[in-house]
């Protein structure tokens, strides 16, 4: 039998995770949709029509209409364009902050390490949406529209978690043979990181990132529902939903489909996620 | 500028103590200790009292607190202050103030009010009146938009509302997370198994507010069992503190699951088993204990989670906690509210901490002893 290399053999195992492939399949669509289907359609996120405020769904409005009777299907695609570019980016963010800060304190260890961890512990402590509205705060008024606060807002309390395992990964692989042996040849630090030590990581750093691109979206969220979002996302769009939630007169539909919207992503990516440590965790090879 | 620089080397100060030696920490230690009872007793007996008392205390934990104790003092007392000038900074940053609003305010009165409310026009200006005011009057100063009131005046009533909601929301998210989670690792890959961790992945990835939005629809609207929104009765509880615990409860449910199974294939396991004891013994008495240490471990970054979701339950089911004292602080550029709130919050979260490191060195005999 042919050796097979062992990406090779995770993305065997990873297609044979009949809920992780559906996940994928579903953001897939979801995000192809988002982006692609309000031009398409030619619909209008922002168009008012008072007269055809509190529609329920129809043909017309797959979804209904708002309070002021925009069309809620292509709020809640263009909602989803937001929703999942802050998941991302700020995703982004929190992968370079964190494998950069853990792979230094895990490197070096000792002391440095130790210093390095103790602030992580300090800011692991903090409820982190306090730091996040701060910061939302400062950019509040210049940020209409402008999302590059956001991500860096949400990015930078996220990277903890990425940092810890990170270095707890490259604490280990330090004491391996081959990262000794580079050492030996004379490689610098920044080569033997970099060259080295890194690749053997990847593999948890893609892991965590897909499980905290949903933290981030739902982080978002909690922002858009108490007011201090920048711009129309899936969040914002629950929280409008919220607001018409009365005992004489529901509104279920602008309730509903954000939240199965953002429901579904996020249980998407939460599959795909756990499917793709299934797939790289040696351990689990049985 | 300058103030960025002086945070970044309180940052760095901060991250110094790991290199502080054993007997610079305790004296240190005992030190800060003492002076933090000295400036909190002062208020309640007088200062010679105080002093007093601070000078026993700090002879007695130079002599008697754990090293690890005295470590996190020496970290925690500057952190706080570390974190008052980092809100400060960043409150400060933020455009707009607190005397801005939609009638224009004239020049003079705006410093007349800056000045009655301790507010200068910068931000290490307030730093120095806000820590000589909590210090040396042990006050957390005036709110600027609810006139007439202190800051403690607002939080006291909140305080215990919040501290209620995150307490049940903890022990339910403990509780059904356990159950779920020891429940699944007993019966690995059982119809049961399954169920609960579908049901954690669902809990896993929605939000809080729109679990509790939909719970609020199906309970108050359709079925009518529980109010919609507000406090005051023990029924205004239970739908906050689900929506708070559920997430949580998920993660505690994975932990438990794969502590359970991990424990279940250790040597002690077998040995307890191979001396004939029964199973139910084998797993309340030797099993149970080991898959708990993950769990324990979680629950400071559960409770940081908890607070953090508040916010948004407080908001979502009109409860009178922090959360919304925070949130409208911030959003309202109420200075002195946004600190109070935030000095609150990270009490509260270094008491926990301490509870939680108790805790683990109770469960796990080989964290206990090590003075590490």
């Amino acid at each position: 039998m042919i050796q097979q290399s062992p990406s090779r053999l995770a993305l065997q195992r990873l297609l044979q995770n009949r809920l992780a492939v559906a996940g994928a399949a579903l953001l897939v669509l979801i995000a192809l949709s988002c982006v692609l289907l309000p031009a398409l359609l030619g619909l209008d996120a922002t168009r008012t029509q008072p007269a055809l405020h509190h529609l329920p769904p129809s043909a017309r409005f797959l979804f209904g209409t708002d309070v002021l009777g925009r069309d809620l299907f292509a709020r809640v695609l263009v909602g989803g364009r937001t929703s999942l570019l802050v998941g991302i980016a700020a995703t982004a963010v929190s992968v370079l902050v964190g494998v950069s800060y853990g792979a230094i304190a895990g490197f070096y260890g000792g002391k440095v390490d130790e210093a390095m961890m103790r602030l992580v512990d300090f800011l692991y402590g903090l409820p982190y949406m306090f730091l996040v509205i701060l910061i939302m705060l400062m950019f509040s008024e210049t940020a209409r529209g402008d999302m590059l606060p956001v991500f860096l807002a949400l990015g930078l309390v996220q990277w903890l978690t990425m940092a810890r395992i990170v270095r707890g990964q490259v604490l280990m692989l330090r004491r391996q043979e081959f990262v000794l042996a580079a050492e030996l040849i004379g490689a610098s630090d920044a080569r033997i990181l970099i060259r080295h030590v890194l690749p053997n990581v990847l593999g948890v750093v893609v892991v965590y990132a897909t499980l905290m691109v949903p933290s981030v979206i739902i982080l978002e969220s909690f922002l858009s529902f108490l007011g201090l979002g920048v711009s129309l996302s899936w969040g914002q769009l629950v929280s409008d939903g919220i607001a018409v939630v009365n005992p004489i007169r529901s509104c279920w539909w602008m309730l509903l489909w954000p939240s199965v919207f953002l429901g579904a992503t996020l249980l998407s990516l939460n599959f795909l996620g756990d499917g793709l440590r299934d797939a790289l965790d040696p351990k689990a090879r049985s | 500028m300058i103030e960025t620089l002086v945070l970044l080397f309180g940052l760095a100060l901060l991250a110094a103590t790991a290199w502080c030696p054993p007997k610079l920490t305790r004296v240190l230690g005992s030190l800060l200790f003492a002076l933090t009872a000295a400036v909190v007793l002062r208020f309640s007996f007088g200062v010679s009292i105080a002093l007093v008392c601070a000078l026993v205390a700090a002879v007695l934990s130079y002599r008697f607190l754990p090293l690890l104790v005295l470590r996190r003092v020496v970290f925690l007392v500057p952190a706080l202050v570390l974190l008052i000038f980092a809100t400060t900074l960043l409150m400060y940053r933020a455009p707009g103030n607190p005397f801005a609003n939609e009638r224009a305010t004239s020049a003079q009165v705006e410093s007349a009010l800056r000045a009655q409310y301790g507010v200068p026009k910068n931000a290490p200006e307030f730093f120095a009146i806000y820590m000589r005011r909590l210090l040396v009057k042990g006050t957390l100063g005036p709110s600027i938009k609810v006139q007439g009131r202190t800051v403690e005046e607002l939080i006291a009533p909140a305080f215990p509302v919040s501290v209620a909601l995150g307490l049940l929301s903890l022990t339910l998210s403990v509780f059904i997370g356990l159950t779920l989670g020891i429940l699944a690792g007993l019966r690995r890959n059982s119809a049961a198994d399954h169920l609960s961790m579908a049901l954690a992945l669902f809990g896993i990835s929605l939000p809080n507010f729109v679990l509790g939005a939909a719970a609020m629809i199906v309970f108050s609207l359709w079925l009518g069992w529980l109010p919609v929104a507000g406090w005051g009765s023990l029924s205004h509880l239970v739908m906050p503190a689900f929506a708070l615990s559920l997430p949580n409860a998920a993660i505690i449910a994975r932990l438990a699951r794969s502590g359970m199974i991990e424990v279940l294939q250790q040597d002690f396991i077998r040995t307890a088993r191979a001396k004939g004891l029964p199973e139910s013994w084998v797993i309340a008495r030797h099993a149970l204990r080991g898959s708990l240490i993950p769990v324990v471990s979680f629950l400071g970054p559960a409770a940081a989670a908890t607070m953090t979701g508040s916010f948004v339950v407080e908001v979502l089911f009109a409860v009178p906690g922090m959360g919304q004292w925070f949130v409208k602080g911030a959003i309202n550029r109420d200075y002195s509210v946004v600190l109070g709130t935030a000095i609150v919050y990270f009490g509260m979260i270094i008491l926990f901490n301490l509870l939680v490191d108790l805790a683990y060195a109770w469960l796990d005999p080989r964290v206990r002893g090590s003075d590490a």
